[in-house]
């Protein structure tokens, strides 16, 4: 019967596009997380000359650090990189190499941002001082929350590499971890520019 | 170890609430007892706690929606009740705090618990099968979203008995929701009901854009989707953009309230017009989330029961396209009064206003369907019905409180209660109703009882206009929303007349108590064997009533708009293939209900400072999504001889009705039976 046909068609159609489907989700899932940080830029905007008398984004910020943290971060997107070329390559130990290699950048950055915000506490700067100091921390810790949870994937998946091996669900989900990572990456960018050298020159 | 909960937190003083404390405990043990006497905690635990099948969970969100309606109209019940008797030199029988409990509880129940589930409900139970799909794109994510909506409404429910709830209204607004004027456990309990749920609803949103996006039968293009279906996809892409936001504006007001930061507190740099505005960025949008698959339902309702397609299906798409984009673009009118200036509320009145037209169209496209088509008097289209009617009402005084002007003369009056409840009651609950009776058959396999079903619209009906006309009059005479008691005595006998329709509408919810328990009883009678009780057009009423697990045997091939009409059109439609093919449905698990719980448990740690709960709730989730993400084994299969098996038994119900001549008595007009003779039935 041609319905029957075509309905297995479709099934098989279907089976080969499951992981299609799945990254389409995954990218709507990133676009709502794009309304949420822009919530959160548009926040810090409106709070960015609330210093209540606190000190202001030029008098705080250390551009040297946030370079060194801008530096791991894009090089670890580099090397995210090279875990998807050397996923298609098929070469279990150099996926795992790299993913390791990413971790380590990925936290080099979190320390790196936890000593900023420490340091800033410690001073008396801490989230508490001012609307603007609020906004600052929540919209680049939000950011540093969404690179922690993603340092956590990537030790989930090298499990999985190690115990799997690359099979289709497990490249699948790298896939999916390195949209995670490079839209990481390209918030990053954004929070880089608007917050940091835009204090620097507010 | 137990943060700032203690004892006292059990508000002993009040009889009121002890009483409502006692009636729950005694409903849950009831619950439990009942299950437990019946042994059937293995079945509930396998066939529904851990099921991933949309109709299910289509059904749990339903049950919840009814508890929240019963729950938020008796708090409607006592407000009104206190306002009638609260007149000059009486201070009526709730404290003032208790009296701000109740709106806010109102509200947000309303809308979060009730309004939210028995949308997300529908759309579940009815878009798959709509599209000819089996199951939605993330039939898992789906469960988690389903228990995260329960773990915010048990929230709610035991911020009734432990502490209390928010008197700050629905809308939280800072800065009297800041710890400095409310450092109770309220507004914390308001803040983790709103987040844990509206995350789930988030995922929602992305779970049935994808679905409707990826997952339809071929043939199916967009422009052949039903238009619940369409109206569906579009809140959901609502619901993805919208969300978002209330997430942010409530995680900085957590922020504010649990670690002292100055988003919107007074003083040390706080914003307090920017939580309006973010609170607002998604709570326009919500108001046309909760509005639109009402619209969806009528639209079906009203072609079905007319007998005719759609008037004007193309101009339906593009007005509900045009409204979720205005949606987005109106949200200052909330606060005309906050001083934008004249400019800007000139931009946000016109483009408020605007929503009118696309509205409007919508309107005279139902007309145009029943024009000359052969309306049916069925329950789903008494509720279509009365929509038209009351709802044209509520959408007037909207474009009035559009108005900056007359806003600022009835801005948090009375006015503006009356409108909401004008576009909300005779929308999106009529609507609700109208999917409800519409859809009840298919999900359960009978039908609900006509006469009872009659009784509850008119009492809601009758009852709506008496209970809220008056506020109208009330708000043009300048009684402010939220009073406790007031000093004006030309108030007291419109307050005593909008009490008296609250009270009809309780005769309505009686009714339809009454109606479920009639149609379970009478089951058999109304039973629905062919699976397409009132003739419909679209593909879910090509299934069995209830479905098969898997919905369709065979995934049907879609030719044009109204699949399932065409169908019988042609003589398709109740043919039974030579063959089946196995099929793979996702296998049940309980990590969206475990999640659920952790929530819960998160939400109640941060909410009384139990710092050590919240982690092991936040622990519990997290755990569970790293099991289920290393987890690859998530399908079964159903055998084809299995699928034969259910299907064949499906054939002889078909054959079975054909004897009994059932289809016959859905109308006078001689419509036959499935497979048989449908021309004449297509006009225009």
């Amino acid at each position: 019967m041609a319905t029957t046909d075509a309905s297995m068609h479709d099934e098989i159609q279907a089976e080969a596009s499951q992981g299609t489907v799945v990254n389409f989700g995954f990218w709507i899932y990133l676009m709502s997380d794009v309304i949420i940080f822009s919530m959160l830029f548009a926040g810090f905007v409106v709070l960015s000359t609330s210093y209540a008398g606190g000190p202001t984004g030029r008098e705080l910020f250390e551009l040297p650090g946030v370079f060194l943290e801008t530096l791991a971060l894009l090089f670890s997107s580099l090397t995210y990189g090279l875990v998807m070329i050397s996923l298609r390559q098929g070469n279990k130990r150099r996926v795992q190499g790299w993913l390791l290699v990413t971790f380590l950048l990925g936290a080099c950055f979190i320390g790196l941002e936890l000593h900023e915000f420490l340091s800033l506490a410690l001073e008396g700067h801490g989230p508490q001082r001012s609307g603007f100091l609020s906004a600052f921390f929540t919209l680049v810790g939000t950011h540093g929350t969404h690179v922690t949870f993603g340092l956590l994937w990537i030790l989930v998946m090298v499990g999985q590499v190690a115990y799997k091996g690359l099979t289709p669900a497990v490249a699948s989900r790298l896939t999916r971890l390195s949209l995670f990572w490079h839209f990481l990456d390209i918030v990053w960018i954004a929070v880089f520019s608007t917050v940091y050298l835009g204090g620097m020159y507010r | 170890m137990l943060g700032r909960l203690s004892l006292d937190a059990i508000p002993y003083d009040n009889g009121i609430i002890m009483f409502a404390v006692a009636l729950m405990a005694i409903v849950g043990v009831v619950a439990v007892g009942s299950t437990t006497y019946l042994g059937k905690w293995g079945y509930l635990y396998k066939e529904w706690l851990t099921s991933v099948d949309h109709k299910k969970i289509g059904i749990m969100y339903i049950i919840l929606a009814f508890v929240f309606l019963l729950r938020g109209f008796v708090d409607a019940l006592m407000m009104r009740a206190q306002q009638a008797t609260a007149g000059p030199g009486h201070s009526g029988y709730l404290p003032p705090e208790h009296f701000a409990e109740l709106f806010t509880g109102h509200g947000t129940m309303m809308i979060l618990f009730v309004a939210m589930p028995l949308i997300i409900g529908i759309i579940n139970i009815a878009v798959p099968p709509q599209i000819g799909a089996r199951d939605v794109a993330f039939p898992f994510m789906n469960s988690i979203s389903l228990w995260l909506t329960y773990a915010g409404g048990l929230l709610i429910m035991a911020s009734l008995a432990v502490g209390q709830f928010s008197t700050a209204g629905w809308t939280g607004y800072a800065p009297f929701s800041e710890y400095p004027a409310n450092p109770s456990t309220g507004v914390d309990y308001w803040i983790w009901a709103l987040q844990i749920s509206g995350i789930g609803t988030t995922l929602t949103g992305i779970n049935f854009l994808v679905t409707i996006l990826r997952e339809r039968a071929p043939g199916m293009t967009l422009m052949r989707m039903p238009i619940f279906t369409w109206t569906a996809l579009i809140t959901m892409i609502m619901v993805v953009l919208a969300f978002p936001a209330l997430t942010v504006a409530l995680g900085m007001l957590t922020l504010d309230r649990l670690f002292d930061f100055h988003f919107f507190t007074g003083g040390m740099g706080g914003n307090q017009m920017m939580y309006i505005n973010m609170f607002w960025i998604w709570g326009h949008p919500e108001v046309y989330i909760v509005i639109l698959p009402a619209f969806g339902v009528f639209s079906e309702v009203t072609a079905t029961f007319c007998n005719k397609r759609l008037f004007g299906y193309r101009t339906m798409v593009y007005a509900t396209m045009v409204i979720a984009l205005l949606s987005f673009t109106v949200w200052v009118h909330h606060f005309f009064t906050m001083g934008q200036g004249p400019l800007r509320n000139t931009v946000f009145a016109i483009s408020t206003m605007v929503i009118g037209i696309p509205t409007g169209v919508k309107i005279y496209n139902w007309m145009a369907t029943m024009f000359r088509g052969r309306i049916e008097f069925k329950q789903p289209m008494l509720w279509t019905l009365g929509f038209i009617l009351l709802f044209t009402v509520g959408g007037m005084t909207g474009v009035m409180l559009a108005i900056p002007g007359i806003d600022y003369k009835v801005h948090n009056s009375e006015f503006l209660v009356a409108h909401f409840h004008n576009v909300l009651i005779p929308g999106t609950i009529f609507g609700m109703f109208a999917g409800y009776t519409y859809w009840f058959p298919k999900a359960f396999g009978f039908r609900l009882d006509e006469q009872w079903g009659r009784r509850a619209f008119w009492g809601w009906t009758i009852g709506f206009t008496v209970a809220f006309m008056p506020l109208y009059v009330l708000g043009a005479m300048g009684m402010p929303r939220r009073m406790v008691s007031y000093s004006n005595p030309a108030w007291t006998p419109w307050l005593w007349v909008a009490a008296f329709g609250a009270l009809i509408v309780l005769y309505g919810i009686a009714c339809q108590v009454v109606q479920l328990l009639v149609s379970i009883k009478n089951r058999d009678r109304l039973a629905d064997l062919t699976g397409d009780p009132w003739g419909g057009r679209t593909l879910e009423w090509a299934m069995s009533s209830p479905p098969a697990e898997y919905n369709f045997a065979v995934i049907p091939t879609v030719h044009g708009i109204d699949a399932f009409m065409e169908m019988k059109e042609q003589g398709t439609a109740y043919q039974q293939p030579a063959e089946y093919s196995d099929i793979h449905m996702p296998k049940s698990t309980p990590a969206g209900l475990v999640i659920g719980a952790g929530a819960f448990v998160f939400g109640f740690g941060v909410i009384w400072w139990i710092w050590w709960l919240a982690i092991l709730g936040g622990l519990t989730m997290l755990a569970s999504v790293i099991w289920r993400a290393c987890t690859d084994d998530v399908e079964f299969t159903i055998p084809a001889a299995e699928v034969k098996r259910v299907e064949d038994e499906r054939f002889r119900k078909l054959a079975l009705a054909g004897q009994r001549g059932d289809v016959i008595d859905t109308g006078s007009r001689g419509r036959m039976p499935f497979g048989g003779d449908m021309t004449g039935l297509h006009p225009g």
